[in-house]
């Protein structure tokens, strides 16, 4: 029963609970206008105590494709935190207004404290460099439209990998399902984070490597999940600069790839995929963000108790 | 030889590994304590080679999960009448609330302050602890 709980972390749900979810959304995208009221007279809170676009958007088409309404705000100087109001205090008052919220903050942990606080159900949609449970259900709804499932595959994961949430929540998800192999690409500096490495790869006995070059893996891969270097994650700019540029996907590159592999990328990119790449039919990453409001959608109704 | 006479009601928490004698007296407010207290560190064993002992003449509360934490295989005698009327087990807790504190800058604790400080069980043996709230991995007290 996913009605009334919250999405902080993809440990909070089962893999049964997630394949309702991932059910309803296959189920949206055959006849998304079957939806188009199913959350009339509902308000969804985007509470972003950090700029986002792609996944702010996300959260409010899907509401507002359900027939629902948005409240929120997009950066924290226009609420009440720029007058020194605790995280628990704003949730708990935007819990008086809405019956659902999603919220990013660049502090890790602070959605799973904030749940702490309120009975409304809370979807993390970020939190600093941690977990980022809803471009994980993104992800994988993507891979299920391409590859029909997530199990028996080889996952390559690439640029940061320390500060990457979207890497820790999808690494965390797919390390569940039988079959799954992990290729660890990065510099040293940008490894994954031991709790990763440790508690979740190494305990379920997930065979995996960590190495520093792309192309002598890459024909091993069915997905390469390609990631930005954030700036926005480094208290030193001198190593944002360093590390920047370290690995760039290229066509040259993409001749090494099987003609079966994949590209992923959670958006926004900066220079890590060379826009040449786009037109190579194994570059799904705009359909990915296409997924993630469906996904979305279908999460916003299943924590509301709709279907 | 050093003498220090035995205690007729209170605790003697013996079998601390050395070295953290002194962490446990400050933990448990002893510096500022009005009854009789001793500190004996780097004590002979034959077990251990050197230990810590304290000694409080007062039955005080102890939160065990800290002793626990600290080292599960010290040992708590509860003594009255100058005998010993109990002796607690102590074990590697599960959860620690507000002992130890997050120091990744990252995690939400460095910037809110009125929530409790929990941690969860990584590794026993390490006696390793995850945040509730940001996941890093502490040792708080490793092996000396």
């Amino acid at each position: 029963m996913l009605k009334n709980r919250c999405l902080i972390d993809p440990a909070d749900f089962t893999r049964e609970e997630f394949r309702e979810i991932f059910d309803l959304a296959h189920q949206i995208i055959a006849d998304p206008e079957k939806y188009s009221k199913s959350c009339e007279g509902k308000i969804l809170a985007t509470l972003f105590y950090e700029p986002s676009t792609r996944t702010r958007f996300s959260f409010e088409a899907a509401m507002l494709r359900l027939g629902g309404k948005v409240i929120g705000f997009s950066e924290p100087n226009s609420s009440s935190t720029a007058k020194g109001e605790s995280i628990a205090d704003t949730l708990r008052t935007i819990e008086c207004y809405a019956d659902i919220a999603a919220m990013r903050h660049p502090k890790e942990g602070a959605p799973r404290m904030a749940s702490h606080y309120i009975q409304m159900p809370l979807i993390n949609a970020g939190d600093g460099g941690h977990q980022h449970p809803t471009q994980t259900l993104t992800d994988i709804l993507t891979i299920e439209r391409l590859r029909g499932g997530v199990e028996n595959k080889t996952y390559g994961f690439c640029g940061d990998l320390k500060f990457g949430r979207t890497v820790h929540s999808l690494v965390k998800f797919l390390s569940n399902y039988e079959g799954v192999k992990f290729i660890f690409i990065s510099p040293e500096e940008l490894r994954v984070p031991e709790y990763i490495r440790e508690e979740v790869v190494k305990k379920k006995g997930i065979p995996f490597q960590e190495v520093d070059q792309m192309e002598p893996y890459m024909g091993q891969l069915d997905f390469l999940y390609m990631t930005r270097v954030q700036r926005e994650r480094f208290f030193n700019e001198e190593d944002y600069i360093r590390l920047k540029d370290r690995f760039i996907l290229d066509t040259e590159k993409m001749t090494y790839a099987r003609p079966d592999t994949y590209i992923l990328h959670p958006l926004p990119r900066v220079n890590e995929i060379s826009p040449e790449v786009d037109s190579d039919p194994r570059a799904q990453y705009f359909n990915q963000a296409r997924n993630g409001m469906y996904v979305r959608m279908a999460l916003i109704c299943k924590l509301l108790g709709i279907y | 030889m050093l003498e220090i006479n035995s205690i007729e009601r209170g605790i003697v928490i013996d079998h601390i590994k050395a070295g953290y004698g002194m962490t446990v007296f400050k933990y448990l407010h002893l510096d500022n304590a009005e009854y009789n207290v001793a500190l004996i560190m780097n004590a002979f064993s034959l077990k251990m080679g050197k230990k810590d002992i304290i000694k409080i003449n007062e039955v005080i509360d102890i939160n065990y999960d800290f002793l626990g934490l600290i080292d599960p295989n010290a040992t708590v005698n509860i003594i009255e009448n100058g005998k010993t009327v109990k002796k607690v087990k102590l074990e590697v807790p599960e959860t620690v609330t507000n002992i130890i504190h997050c120091k990744n800058p990252r995690c939400v604790t460095s910037v809110e302050h009125y929530f409790d400080h929990v941690f969860h069980l990584v590794d026993k043996e390490k006696r390793s602890y995850r945040c509730e709230y940001c996941d890093d991995i502490v040792i708080p007290y490793p092996n000396k």
